[in-house]
This record gives structure tokens, sequence and C-alpha cells, in this order.
């Protein structure tokens, strides 16, 4: 029992059940899904837990790409929301070429979303070198992009606003056609099956975490903590790729100024809410990964409860709240304590062993 | 029981998961006595004191300080009740003064008097002869003045009782005992001292009387003089001590074979560290050490060997071949281990498990694109845990809960699986308990005579000349002298790292 | 000191003026945007003679412009562009830009035009507050000051003239719209632009008072989006999952109508002229304005960013030594009808 209390993904899966009760006793038809059609012809599933898979996708793609950067460098990326809009802004321009409202793509998807991954894992590099080589904190380091980010992305369409009338850019963001689950859940999935499939072929989570944790010591042990470093920077450039090509795709158009905007708050919060310690070293990706779900459950219930946009950070910093509360050891230890109290001697024996 | 006692701790129980840590310990200090809390790692010294220092809360037992009960629930209340500790790592903040960090935390007020407390640290440090000033950083100064600030700051809160977490690990000879001369100031001023050391000749050099504790349990309290050391020894362990002749006989009968190439062989190797450039070689089946006092050069100089500094002069060769080493993952690859001097900055990986802390360097010899399946790293593990008899609850604990001595058998573990052909071991013994030293040297001999060449350095002199059958003796950063066969006496090498024939 | 300083401007006025007459070439009319507002400028201001552009040939006029980020959203594009082209070396001026959404960063830059020694100070501020004391600087300096876009909270004595849009008009201009629709009911999703900007009080404002007024008016949900279209379409998205019927979107620009636009297509709800659900943006963006033509949408309200015409009038009226009667110079502002609206209109109000 007290073993599922330690494990790290007890948390992000408690609050998710936790978000889920609150809305089965609420209103019950939060889980009710239902097939329709959209105006294009094709099927479609609605509903909230579709909303949530659906809009959630980003976020996990996201949290994937934070939890390296967060082991490794022991610090955050905040730049994930400006860097979408770069690489949002050069897949648009590399779509539309000269003309802003093309009417035919000037290239196809695959290659504008090659170049656009292409351009977000040179920033994710340049943030890399600047942490890792020029050892500024994370933080301050990507402190520049997240400035300057939204800018070079407007600079990028010559501050014009493309529009892509090409239905097939809009299935990344929306629906294949005879496809009934939005596209960007599959996306994501894809992204969390290729890191698992990465954690479980490589050394990357064994390499990110004895970084992470102990440097010096990963060193001697023939690690090169730098490169493992930038590594992880350029691989979260590679999710904001992705992430971006589902936010451009929603709207087949952009908004530099809001596009994914406070998104890499909700990408930290992801990470913490898996359990993991922002301080960097060990990391629990499922967890992680779970998190990202839990904001999005989050958001979209607070959504149908007509909570205003503006104050969903507040909502937001109630959870981080509860969560560090939670997760800090004094908590565990008095609740360990009146949990033994309950059990009386029963919990003096496991620990004999 | 006793009027003069300070402080007595009865019934002491504390458990872990998994753990009983005390288990019944009894424990009295009286004024103005040194006393020595002994006992192999994982005998519950820490443990003991953490609970006395109310970083720990204890399951049961009554704590007294001078024949009233206190309850110490954090480290404030026993500050409060008088009951100072001085850590082995300076838990001060290095980039503070020593006046601001004999005073910080230690007032309610808002403002400060500093022009007062400077003058207040002055006289304290002058009447305590502690070489230091009051508005001096208290980085700039060595570890030991830093370490004597540290008791200054306890003495100036009037503590009566003081811990002496092992204070001594760091320090040289000469520093130790500028140590005890503060201690024995202090013993006259009527402080009470509870020193925690593994090192026995400062035990008998300043002690007053030994508690000794095993597995968590009381053995007993002694008078110095009426233990004596092989006695106490025994004691920590719960065996007799036949042990530390039984290496002796070893290293008698063993002769290596110097005559073929040497399988590592250096030449004028220096690094960015400050070393002079320096030759070095060693052959198989051979243990050589550096020695010399800290600071001398000693890890610097095989830091240069395994690429941990950055090499800007100087070759080495393997088995006659020239290799390039610019990294440690070259050096591994050239089937070259080293277990690093300082163990928690260098060595263990605290949160990871005592399994990947094992596997880490194989694994990264491997390839980033190979890891190891589940078994493979269970059996290794496993293999390991068995063969140095680490104590661990599983393989998977975070290695950082082992006690100090199983952390240095896990790092030792994680080299021998890489199976090196020349493994260097710096201060491995430091800071764990006297069977896991017995151990360490034991198996260092052994490797050797399976064919593994081992370069081995200790502070402790005796140990080393247990183990080596050469010494390279080194001075102010370069190598002063070598010494082996019949040179191999601690007063040969006293002088050879005194210099200048007396 | 400031007498002197007022001549010396008025006599170089003057002799410009003179100069102007003699110039063949007066390209005022050239700017793009200057189209836009045929119809209006001269109306509120004074006599003045509005083609008396200063000539190539004599000494340029130096304005300042402190404007908000371009990248804000289309509409400073639009604007910027717009400013850019009318002060122009070929329009008689020079001019210097400035861009900061912050107002101490505004207020620097200010003083830096002031030390400069511009002519005329146009500005948007950024906040309402915290003005005064560089406006007083400026009219010490003898610099002109016209505000555009945005007003401040100071004496209207410390400027020239105020070129602005009126949010509450366009609100109840839209409001009007949708009345005339005449419809049995009215189920209104209203997506609102950040709360407290200008535009968001006096767009929902009307919206609003019009709820209240009428029982067949109600709101089936009212929240923020903050011009953020990924938001607006979470939150229809929301409001089709509840299942909740509704037929009108009142989104308060146009970015949160394609948004809310892009739910409704995924729930295969039509919409658009004759259609189940009436769709309602502001700021007549080109693209918004063809989904008005394609007849996807159905109204569009304009948010006027062609100030720098009326600007330009005001300036030609100063320097020719006239004044300004109406300081607060309201600009004129449009809304497209689906049903109305030719490839005309996309062409030259679009932005």
């Amino acid at each position: 029992m007290s073993k599922i209390f330690k494990n790290q993904i007890f948390i992000p899966v408690a609050a998710l059940l936790l978000l889920m009760l609150f809305n089965l006793v609420i209103d019950p038809s939060f889980f009710k899904i239902s097939m329709g059609v959209n105006s294009a012809g094709n099927p479609v599933l609605s509903g909230y837990l579709i909303t949530i898979i659906n809009n959630g996708s980003e976020l996990a793609i996201l949290a994937i790409g934070m939890t390296l950067v967060t082991a490794a460098s022991g610090g955050q990326d905040i730049s994930v929301g400006a860097a979408i809009a770069i690489a949002g802004s050069t897949m648009l321009r590399v779509l539309c070429g000269t003309n802003t409202r093309p009417d035919t793509l000037s290239t196809p998807i695959f290659v504008a979303f090659i170049v656009g991954c292409l351009v977000a894992m040179a920033f994710g590099a340049f943030n890399g070198v600047l942490v890792s080589i020029f050892k500024i904190q994370p933080m301050v380091a990507t402190l520049i992009l997240y400035t300057a980010g939204r800018s070079i992305a407007a600079w990028i369409n010559n501050n014009e606003l493309p529009i892509i009338s090409d239905p097939k850019f809009g299935y990344y963001g929306g629906f294949i056609p005879g496809i009934p689950i939005p596209t960007p859940f599959f996306i994501a999935m894809a992204c969390v099956i290729i890191i698992f499939l990465v954690l479980k072929f490589t050394n990357l989570g064994l390499y990110t975490q004895a970084v992470g944790i102990n440097e010096s010591s990963s060193r001697l042990n023939g690690i090169n903590p730098v490169f493992i470093k930038w590594l992880t920077f350029v691989i979260l450039g590679a999710c904001v790729a992705v992430a971006a090509l589902i936010k451009v795709s929603r709207l087949s158009s952009i908004n530099y100024s809001v596009i994914a905007k406070d998104i890499e708050m909700d990408a930290i919060l992801a990470v913490a809410l898996g359990g993991n310690a922002l301080s960097g070293g060990k990391f629990n990706m499922a967890a992680s990964i779970i998190g990202a779900f839990v904001i999005q459950t989050l958001t979209t219930t607070l959504f149908k409860y007509n909570v205003p946009s503006d104050a969903l950070p507040a909502y937001k910093a109630i959870v981080v709240i509860a969560l560090v509360v939670f997760s800090a050891p004094t908590f565990r230890e008095a609740v360990s304590k009146f949990v033994k109290n309950i059990k009386g001697g029963k919990n003096k024996e496991v620990a004999n062993v | 029981m006793d009027n003069n006692a300070l402080l007595s701790l009865r019934g002491i129980y504390k458990s872990f998961p998994g753990v009983k840590a005390l288990q019944n310990v009894d424990f009295t200090l009286r004024k103005g006595e040194i006393h020595a809390l002994m006992g192999e790692n994982g005998a519950g010294k820490s443990t003991l004191i953490k609970v006395l220092t109310g970083v720990y809360t204890k399951d049961e037992g009554e704590i007294s300080l001078e024949g009233s009960d206190v309850i110490i629930r954090s480290p404030e209340d026993a500050q409060h009740a008088g009951i100072s500790t001085v850590y082995q790592e300076i838990t001060l903040c290095p980039n503070l003064s020593v006046a601001e960090n004999m005073y910080i935390g230690r007032s309610d007020d808002v403002i400060q008097n500093w022009k007062a407390m400077n003058a207040g640290a002055d006289k304290m440090l002058k009447s305590l002869d502690i070489p230091a000033k009051a508005t001096q950083q208290l980085g700039s100064c060595s570890i030991a003045v830093q370490q004597m600030v540290a008791i200054a700051r306890a003495v100036d809160m009037d503590c009566k009782v003081l811990i002496l977490d092992e204070p001594t690990s760091s320090l040289d000879d000469n520093e130790v005992q500028k140590l005890f001369g503060l201690m024995r100031e202090l013993k006259a001023r009527g402080v009470g001292i509870i020193f925690v050391t593994h090192f026995l000749d400062q035990v008998y050099e300043v002690c007053d009387r030994i508690t000794v504790l095993r597995d968590g349990k009381l053995v007993g309290e002694y008078e110095i003089k009426d233990l004596p050391r092989v006695q106490l020894v025994s004691k920590m362990l719960g065996k007799e001590l036949d042990d530390l002749s039984d290496i002796k006989s070893e290293t008698a009968g063993s002769s290596v074979d110097t005559s073929g190439e040497p399988v590592i062989e250096a030449e004028g190797l220096s690094s960015t560290e400050g070393i002079r450039p320096f030759d070095f070689n060693i052959h198989k089946g051979e243990v050589n050490g550096f020695t010399g006092l800290l600071g001398s050069g000693r890890s610097e100089c095989v830091r240069a060997i395994f690429g941990a500094d950055r090499v800007v002069s100087g070759t080495v060769k393997k088995n006659g071949k020239t290799i390039k080493i610019n990294k440690p993952i070259d050096a591994m690859k050239n089937g070259i281990g080293y277990l690093p001097e300082d163990r928690k900055v260098d060595g263990i990986i605290g949160d990871l498990s005592v399994k990947e802390n094992i596997i880490l360097a194989l694994q990264v010899m491997k390839g980033f694109f190979k890891p190891f399946t589940k078994a493979e790293a269970n059996a290794f593990a496993d293999e390991y845990i068995k063969a140095l008899s680490i104590k661990t609850a599983s393989a998977d604990t975070p290695i950082k809960s082992l006690s100090g001595g199983n952390q240095q058998k896990c790092i030792l573990a994680r080299w021998l699986l890489t199976h090196p052909d020349y493994l260097i071991l710096d201060e491995p013994t430091r800071g764990i308990d006297v069977g896991t030293k017995v151990d360490i040297q034991k198996l260092v001999l052994k490797l050797a005579s399976e064919g593994m060449s081992i370069t081995f350095i200790s502070s402790e002199t005796d140990e080393m000349l247990r183990t080596c059958s050469r010494l390279i003796v080194m001075r102010d950063r370069r190598v002063v002298g070598e010494l082996k066969g019949e040179d191999l006496t601690q007063n040969k090498i006293m002088s050879t790292i005194a210099g200048g024939e007396a | 000191m400031k007498k002197k300083v007022l001549a010396m401007v008025l006599a170089t006025a003057m002799v410009l003026g003179l100069t102007a007459c003699g110039s063949a070439a007066a390209p005022a009319a050239e700017a793009p945007a200057a189209e836009a507002v045929e119809e209006a400028p001269a109306a509120d201001t004074a006599e003045a003679p509005a083609a008396e552009a200063p000539a190539a040939s004599g000494e340029a006029i130096k304005v300042g412009i402190i404007n908000n980020d371009p990248n804000e959203s289309g509409y400073r594009t639009a604007n910027d562009k717009d400013l850019k082209a009318t002060f122009s070396a070929e329009n008689g001026y020079d001019a210097q830009f400035a861009y900061s959404l912050k107002n101490d960063e505004q207020i620097a830059a200010a003083q830096k035009f002031i030390q400069d020694g511009v002519d005329y100070l146009l500005l948007s501020a950024a906040d309402t507050s915290g003005w005064d004391s560089v406006l007083k600087d400026a009219q010490d300096a003898g610099i002109q000051v016209i505000l555009f876009d945005r007003t401040i909270d100071a004496d209207p004595s410390l400027y020239a003239a105020s070129i602005v849009s009126d949010m509450d008009k366009e609100g109840q201009t839209a409001v009007d719209w949708l009345a005339g629709q005449n419809l049995d009911e009215y189920n209104v999703i209203h997506i609102q632009g950040v709360m407290g900007s200008a535009a968001q009080k006096g767009r929902s404002g009307a919206l609003d008072a019009k709820v209240a007024a009428e029982a067949n008016w109600n709101i089936v949900k009212q929240q923020t989006a903050e011009w953020n279209a990924e938001n607006a379409q979470q939150i229809v998205q929301s409001v089709i999952d509840a299942g909740t019927p509704f037929n009108v979107i009142y989104a308060e620009n146009d970015d949160m109508a394609k948004g809310a636009v892009a739910a409704l297509d995924a729930a295969n709800i039509s919409h658009g002229v004759g259609k189940d659900v009436i769709v309602m943006g502001f700021d007549c963006n080109k693209w918004a304005l063809e989904e008005l033509l394609a007849q996807n949408w159905n109204y569009d309200g304009q948010c006027n960013p062609f100030q720098s015409s009326y600007i330009d009038t005001v300036i030609k009226t100063l320097q020719s030594g006239g004044t300004i009667a109406e300081k607060t110079i309201i600009m004129d502002e449009k809304g497209f009808d689906a049903s109305t609206i030719t490839q005309a209109d996309v062409d030259q109000y679009g932005i």
C-alpha cells in the first residue's frame, strides 16, 4: 500500500482521478462522447474527454522535452512558447513561399515540417550552448529567446499573416478524413512511443539523470555532461517543432504574439506535477506526460464552469501549491505517521524486514 | 547514576523503513571530557548524533541535560539547549565573513551591530588561538580554520555539549594538532565533547572515554586506559581480529616481476592543475602508491593519468603502445579505472540506485545505444553486492541512503565491473570504518595477485605500507622520491616527504 | 524662451509653407492609407489647406513617433505601415520611430525625442497615466504633441489633438446590426478580449446593455479568450461539448472569431449568411473580410488603424498657423455585412 503512495506516478494519477471524480459528481455529461460529422463531412468524435486528449497533445509533447531538460540541467526552458512561434512561422513561410495567402502549397508539408524542425532545434541548440558551455542558468539563458522569439517569428514572415487554405494542412491539428479521433492525439502518442523506445534502447535516461544529479561524477565515469545537456535542449527543440506544427495547423494560420502563449509555464507545471524535482536529477517520463493531461483536464474543466481564461493561472497556482505541499517531505511524514497510527503495529513489522 | 553527567541518553530507539538504526542505546557524557563515539559505518553513530541534534526525532527514549529532561525536536531546540555540532563537511557559508558566519541566524534583532560583532568575533578567535580575522571571507581560510570557526561559533553560543563529527578527515597532521589543542582548551573550560572519528590514533591521543556501537546497539562504554587498540577494533567489528596480521603476511610474500614492459607508463605528464611533469610506470600485478601531504599533488597525478583534469604535456603508453587520453572515457576504454578521492562530489550519483551506480562505468563504455537489459543489470549488481558484501536494502535503493563505507564499495564495484587492467584507488578508505578498510586492503592485494595493476593512495601511511610494494613520494606538487623494498618504512617515508637530509 | 522657440517654429513653418506653394509635386495622397479615409479628414479640423505639404527641397518636419510594438497585432502592423508610408521623406517628413509596449520605455523615448528637438511628438501610449511631466517638458520645448489610437489621462492643454477610435461606437454599431437581423431569439457566445482593455470595454458594453434590455437576448457563455484564437476555440468547444444551443458568436476580434469558427467546423455546425450561427468579428483583417465575402462570417466591425492621414492634416493645419477646433478627433469606422461587402471593400479596408 505504502509502495503505491511512494511511487512517483501516484501524484499525477491521483490528481487526474480527483479531477475526473469532481466532474463525475458535478456533471456526468463530462464523460459523454458523441459521434458526429464535421463541416468537411468527416466523422469525428466530440466531448470533453476528446477535447482533453486533443488540446493536451502539444503540452504532452513539450513535457517530454522539458522533462529531459529539467533532469539534465536542473533548470527549465522558458522560451518554448516563443520557439513555437518561430517554428510555426518558419513552417508557414516555407509552405507559402512568397505569397502569404497561397491557393496551393509551394512546398510539401513534410518539407516545411523538416525545415521548421531544424530551425527549432537550432534555437534549442543555441539555448543548449548557453547552458552547457557557458554555464548560464537555464532560465536566464532561455530568457533571451523568450524575449526575442516572437519578434523573430514575426520577422520571418515580414510581419504578415500567412493563411493556408489547403485543407490537408488542417489535418495535423484537426481530423484526418475517415478517422474520428483528433490527429494531435496520434501525434502526441507517436512522440510518447518514440521517447519510450529511445529511453529503452539508449542510455539517454541514465545519462541525463546522472548528469543532473552529479555532473562531476558523471564526467569521471566517461559521460560528456556538456553534450548531454546540450542534447536535451536539442530534443526539446524537436518537441517544440512538433507542437508548433499542431498549433499552426489548428487554425492554418499564426498569431505571433499569442500563439502558445504561456505554454512554457504549463509544460514546466506538467513536469512538476509528475513529481519530478525541478532542480534536476531523477525523472519519470510517464508521470510528466500524465501531468500534461492533468493540466489540460483542469483547463477544460475550468472552461466548462465558465472560469475566465485570464483567471486560469490563479487556479493553476492553487494546484501547484497543493502539489508542493503534498509532495513535501514534512507533509508525507505526517501522513505516514497518521497511517501508522491507524494501522498500529503493522507498519513496524514491515520496517524490520 | 553518574553525578558528573552532563548529558545522558537512555534507551534510544530509532528506526527507518527497513532498518532498525538504534536499539536501546545509552550514552553518557560528563563535564570536561572528550568522549569518542566509535563504530563501523552503519553502527548508528550518525543516527545517534542526528537524534541528539534534532535532525531526526527519536522513536523512544529519554534525553537529559544537566539532570533535567529535554525535548529536542529540531536543530534549533538542540542549539537552545546548548548542543552544537560541527560536521565533517563545513556547513557554514564560504562567501560570508568569519564574523558573519559566527553570528548568522543567532539573533532575533532586525538590526545587527556589525562593529560589535566583529570585535566579539575577533576576541573569541584570539582567545581560542584561531588564526583568522573576523572580517576575512570564510572561504579564504583553510578547511581546518573553517572548522575551527565553526567550533568558535559553537563556543560563543555557550554550548555545553560540542559534537565533532569526523572533523579531521580533511585535515593534515599539523591542522589536526591545532584542532586537538582547541579541543583540550574547551575541555578545560568544562565543555563536554563528543568526538566521532575513524582514526584510532586520534582517539587514543585526545579522548578520555570511548563508547562503542555496533549494528545500532550499544557495545559498551570504556575508559581509554582500559581499552587497548586491538580490543577496540575487535569490539567494533564484533570479532577477534587477526585480519590485520593476515594482510601483513600476505604482503611479505608478494613479489612482482618488474622486468617486463610496464602496463602503464607515463612520461613528462602534467595537467592544468599545476603539477610538475612527472614520470610514472606500473607493472602487471603491481600495487604502488602516491604518498605525500595533503595538497602535495598525489591526487592530481592520478587524475592526469585518467584524463580527469586537462593534460597539458606528456605521453602515456599502455603495454608499450602510446595511447591518447584526453578525457575519462579514453582512459576507461584503455582499461583504466579511477576511484576518486572525494566520494560525495566525484564518486556517487546520489539519487540513482545502487544498481545504476554499479553498472554506470561499464554501461558508458558499452555505449549510448546499447543499454544493458534489466536482467543483465540486476545480475551485475547482485554479483557485486554479494562479492563485496555491500549492505543495502536492495539493489534499487538510492546509493545516498547507504553508509559511507558501503557507498565506497559500490564505487569500487563499479570499477571492478569494467575489469580494468589498471585501477587507481584514491583514498578508498577515507571516512569508512575499520572493517571495510581491511576488506578493501585485502581486496587490493587479491586483485593484484590476479594480475591487476593498482595504484593506491591513502593518508594513512601504515595502510600504504601494508599494501604497496612501491611508493612514489610527492612534495609541493612534484615527485621527490620513490621507495621500495627495505626503504618502505614509516621513518623513511617521513623523511622523504619532509625532504632535506636531516 | 518659450516664446522665442515658438516664434522660430512658426517662422520655419511659414518659410516651408511658402516654398511648398512653389513646389510642383506634393504626393500627399500617394499613401494607400490616405485613400481609406478619403471622406473623413477635414470635417472636424480647421480651415487649413490640406494639400499644402512641405516641399522636398525645404527643411523636413521632424516628427518623433512613439508606438506600440508592431508585432503586437495585425492592427498595429497596419497602423505602423500606414504611419511609415505617410511620414516619409518624400512627403517632407523626417520621422523617427520608437516602439515599446511598456510605458516607462515609451516615456524614455519621448524624452529622447524632446532632446533631439523634434517638431511634433506622435504618441500611442501603452498606459493612460504617467505622461503629465514629460508632456509638460515637450510643451516647454515648443513641441506639439498629437495622440493617436489611445488617449491618456492628462490635461488636454498638454496635447494638440487626439485621434482615436470610439470603441463604444464600434460595439454599438455591431449590436445594432445584430438587432437588425431580427432573430426570434439571440443566444450569444460572447468571447471577450483582454479584460479591461478599451476595445474590450467598448465592444462588451454595447452587447451587455442590449442583453440586459431585451428579453429574447441571452448570453450562453461570456468569457475572455484574451484575443487568443486557441482560447476562443476551447471556449466554443466547451459550449458545444455541453450541448447548449446558441446561434450567435460575438467575438471581440477576428482571431477569436476564427478560433470559434474552427470549433464550429469540427462539430459541423453551419455558420455564415443564412446558416445556423451568426459569426461576428472585429478589426477588419483582410483575411477576415475575405471570410465575409465567402459568406462564412456575417459581420466584421472596423477598428480603423489609419490615423496617419488625420495626423497629417492636423500637422499641416498647425504648420500653416491654423488651430484645431476640436481636440478629440473620432475616426470614421464602418461595420461590414457579409451580404453587402464587395471585393473593393476587402482591398480598401482590409488590414
